[in-house]
């Protein structure tokens, strides 16, 4: 570990720090976030955030990135992602390419060593970022969607930050990425990841943070508007819907109140918009009658 | 500190919460990079390093809580952070409470206040929504009412349900909103808000009342009894026939994405699973190209059967809850079945499932099935075999060999002939037979519960007595 740069350091010495830095590039974070990311540097750890949809849980990443102004490497996780995908994969087209043009020239042997050299190499998301010089922030969205045996592949980046090929060695990290690791819950993560990880989890913000994060998002809104709409979203949230509206939600329907040229929301504007911030019709009509006393 | 941590460590794992060595390990390594005053930082460090599911940040947090806040090297930051919203406080009662504090913090509980006086003090902090007001009326309101008797082993609830009672939570909230009304003429968006806005800042305070009561018994007694006279079920290992209102909703919400994630479990292990039987008509021709050797096997798409569920549950007043819990997590995996049909009983027996059928969500549907369901034949106490002689009369014919019966109750008859020859009936009918009893296990066959005479006829009587068990039966199921 002591041969590497640690990236804690540098970039955010305190809880305080990643703060403002987040403020900077418009990602309101609370106590806990900016705390865990602040760990995450320090103790050279990944972070797994989890939490409901639409809580800013890969807008994170995105903004960690962006403050530290560090490159980030994504990887978006599906099923049926393998090594290839993720890790690396041998250029086999341009190998064969090289042992047609040199067929007679040299031994099998010089061949082998020239075939599995790192230009053969094409590297994938967890390579790039292990190798990467610069600082990166490396993120694994929806881990949960991958199968639990290819998280097994993830173990070794994460844990040891280097990555063994066969044929070339272990490549090591120079520089640690940070690594910000996204699920939405749809399944259990194994232990032996979460183990290796720090845990966050995201829920809905409080009032004070999401009313914030409408000003800061959504230009040309007013404190009064904007207060309206954090209270009116939590009243939502409260009312046991089957998707209660997350934070982009919130978002959108802040900037469709400011297109309409809408001071203050009553019964009537909220009724008229609520399809913005909910998805079912039946949360729509729950909404209307207990929040409006109205027939939507 | 380190020895400190390993105690909460032990607690944690006191309470169900798996923590590895690897994590302690992480904690310790953690603590070094927060301030030890900065109670936040401290809670975070630790939560992030030793809880890696939300489900157990509650009881971290109450462990955290008796472990670390009540040491008074660690006692919340100052002023500084709360109290934001003073700005809005009028001066007078800003004063007003500003003495009170004054006078509480210093003096304590020799300079007591009359109860009108914090009566009128809770509902301005209500009002005003100042923060930092709510931890001296919460010390207050406990030196008060809560009477507090050193060395009594007890967890707090009992205190804090004498305090509650005096103060009188629900009653506060309908004087100020009858105050807001008489005010102005509200619309029935602005009532719900403000109410909304009251409501979050009691149960702020209501919070801060019970942070004090349990300061004050660790000092009284210390961490580690405390913990382990609060210590609580994980939500997963809750039982739930004796569950509590609150132990009922976390369920309930825990009840949601289990299901979600047992579908998606279910959904895999049935596409990946690769154990078709050998086709021989692909494995000859695609070794034609291979001059006539079968390299390559083909196998068949294995085309596993969904068994057709009969779920046949005893609602009655004790089981309710447990029935409503399966019924809902039945449902929410009837993609995996190919139908569910579901039956209701007490004494009589009604079909509900076309209940389900018009909801949109299990939960809404059971919640109707209480007001839509015939289930009373005589007297509304349980009566298995009037109930198992019905269903047998009206739809013993649709049971066929595709289709598993799961009766759920506890068995307890109320001393009624058990009716058991239907089971025997239904089993020789029906592919499997399975009875889930949410009674622990030494309680069967005790008082008036037949459940051995009707185990005879089962494929498997199963102890379903948490949501982690419940789980497990599913699982197999399917």
């Amino acid at each position: 570990m002591s041969t590497r740069e640690g990236l804690g350091g540098s970039t955010f010495s305190s809880i305080e720090e990643v703060r403002e830095g987040l403020a900077r590039v418009g990602y309101v974070a609370d106590e806990r976030i900016a705390g865990v990311v602040h760990l995450a540097g320090r103790l050279e750890k990944p972070v797994l955030v989890e939490g409901p949809a639409g809580t800013g849980k890969t807008q994170l990443a995105k903004s960690v990135a962006e403050a530290a102004g560090w490159r980030l490497i994504r990887l978006q996780c599906y099923e049926g992602l393998d090594e290839a995908k993720a890790l690396y994969e041998w250029n086999y087209r341009k190998q064969l390419l090289r042992i047609q043009a040199e067929r007679s020239a040299s031994s099998w042997q010089e061949l082998e060593e020239d075939i599995f050299a790192e230009e053969f190499l094409l590297t994938r998301p967890l390579l790039e970022a292990i190798r990467s010089d610069e600082p990166v922030v490396l993120l694994v969205d929806e881990i949960d969607r991958v199968e639990l045996e290819t998280e097994a592949l993830l173990l070794e980046v994460l844990s040891e930050y280097q990555v063994s090929i066969p044929e070339l060695g272990t490549v090591r990290a120079t520089r640690v990425p940070m690594v910000f690791l996204t699920s939405n819950n749809t399944r259990e993560l194994s232990e032996a990841l979460k183990r290796r990880c720090l845990y966050l989890h995201v829920d809905y913000p409080d009032l004070e943070r999401e009313r914030e994060i409408v000003l800061r998002r959504v230009p040309g809104i007013d404190d009064e508007l904007a207060d309206q709409i954090a209270r009116i979203v939590r009243s939502l949230r409260s009312l046991e819907l089957r998707k209660p509206p997350s934070i982009a939600e919130t978002l959108d329907w802040a900037r469709t109140l400011v297109i309409l040229g809408i001071q203050s929301v009553d019964a009537v504007s909220t009724t008229g918009t609520l399809h913005v911030l909910l998805k079912y019709r039946q949360d729509i009509e729950r909404a209307a009658k207990e929040l409006l006393a109205a027939d939507a | 500190m380190l020895e400190l941590l390993s105690g909460f460590v032990d607690e944690l794992r006191a309470a169900g919460l798996p923590v590895s060595s690897t994590e302690h390990l992480d904690a310790a390594r953690a603590v070094h990079h927060v301030a030890m005053e900065d109670r936040e930082a401290l809670r975070t460090a630790l939560g992030a390093t030793l809880v890696k599911s939300a489900a157990h940040w509650p009881a971290f947090e109450t462990a955290f809580e008796i472990y670390f806040s009540a040491r008074a090297e660690l006692r919340p930051r100052a002023g500084g952070t709360s109290g934001a919203p003073g700005a809005a406080e009028p001066p007078s009662s800003r004063a007003l409470l500003a003495e009170a504090a004054a006078a509480l913090s210093g003096a304590g509980p020799s300079e007591p206040m009359s109860g009108a006086e914090l009566a009128a003090l809770l509902l301005d902090a209500i009002r005003q929504g100042g923060r930092s007001i709510g931890a001296v009326l919460a010390r207050s309101a406990v030196d008060r009412y809560a009477g507090i008797e050193p060395g009594r082993p007890v967890g707090g609830a009992y205190y804090l349900y004498r305090t509650l009672r005096h103060l009188d939570l629900d009653g506060l909230l309908e004087r100020l909103l009858d105050e807001a009304r008489g005010e102005e003429e509200l619309t029935p968006l602005e009532e719900r808000l403000l109410a909304d806005e009251y409501r979050a800042r009691i149960a702020a305070l209501r919070k801060a009342i019970e942070a004090e009561i349990r300061h004050r018994l660790v000092s009284d007694r210390g961490a580690e009894a405390l913990a382990r006279s609060v210590r609580r079920a994980l939500p997963e290992d809750v039982d739930v026939m004796h569950a509590s209102r609150e132990e009922l909703a976390a369920l309930h919400r825990t009840l949601h994405p289990l299901s979600r994630k047992l579908a998606v479990r279910l959904g895999r292990t049935r596409r990946h699973r690769r154990r078709g039987s050998l086709d021989f008509r692909a494995t000859m021709r695609r070794s034609l190209s291979t001059g006539g050797v079968p390299v390559e096997p083909r196998f068949r798409h294995p085309r596993p059967s969904r068994p057709e569920i009969f779920v046949i549950a005893d609602i009655s007043g004790s089981v309710a809850s447990f029935a409503r819990f399966t019924l809902e997590l039945v449902y929410a995996l009837s993609t995996q079945f190919s139908k569910v049909r579901s039956f209701v009983f007490v004494d009589g027996i009604d079909e509900v499932t076309h209940v389900f059928e018009r909801a949109d969500d299990p939960a809404a549907a059971v919640r109707r099935i209480t007001a839509e369901a015939d289930v009373v034949w005589l007297d509304g106490h349980s009566d298995y075999g009037h109930a198992l002689e019905e269903f047998d009369r009206r739809w013993g014919d649709e049971v066929t060999s595709r289709a598993t019966v799961l009766v759920l109750g506890d068995a307890r008859n109320n001393y009624h002939a058990s009716g058991a020859w239907v089971l025997s009936e239904l089993q020789r009918q029906a592919r499997h037979v399975y009875w889930l009893n949410p009674e622990p296990r030494q309680y069967w066959g005790s008082g008036d519960s037949i459940v051995d005479e009707y185990a005879v006829h089962c494929d498997a009587v199963v102890e379903c007595r948490t949501l982690r068990q419940l789980e497990r039966f599913v699982t197999e199921l399917a």
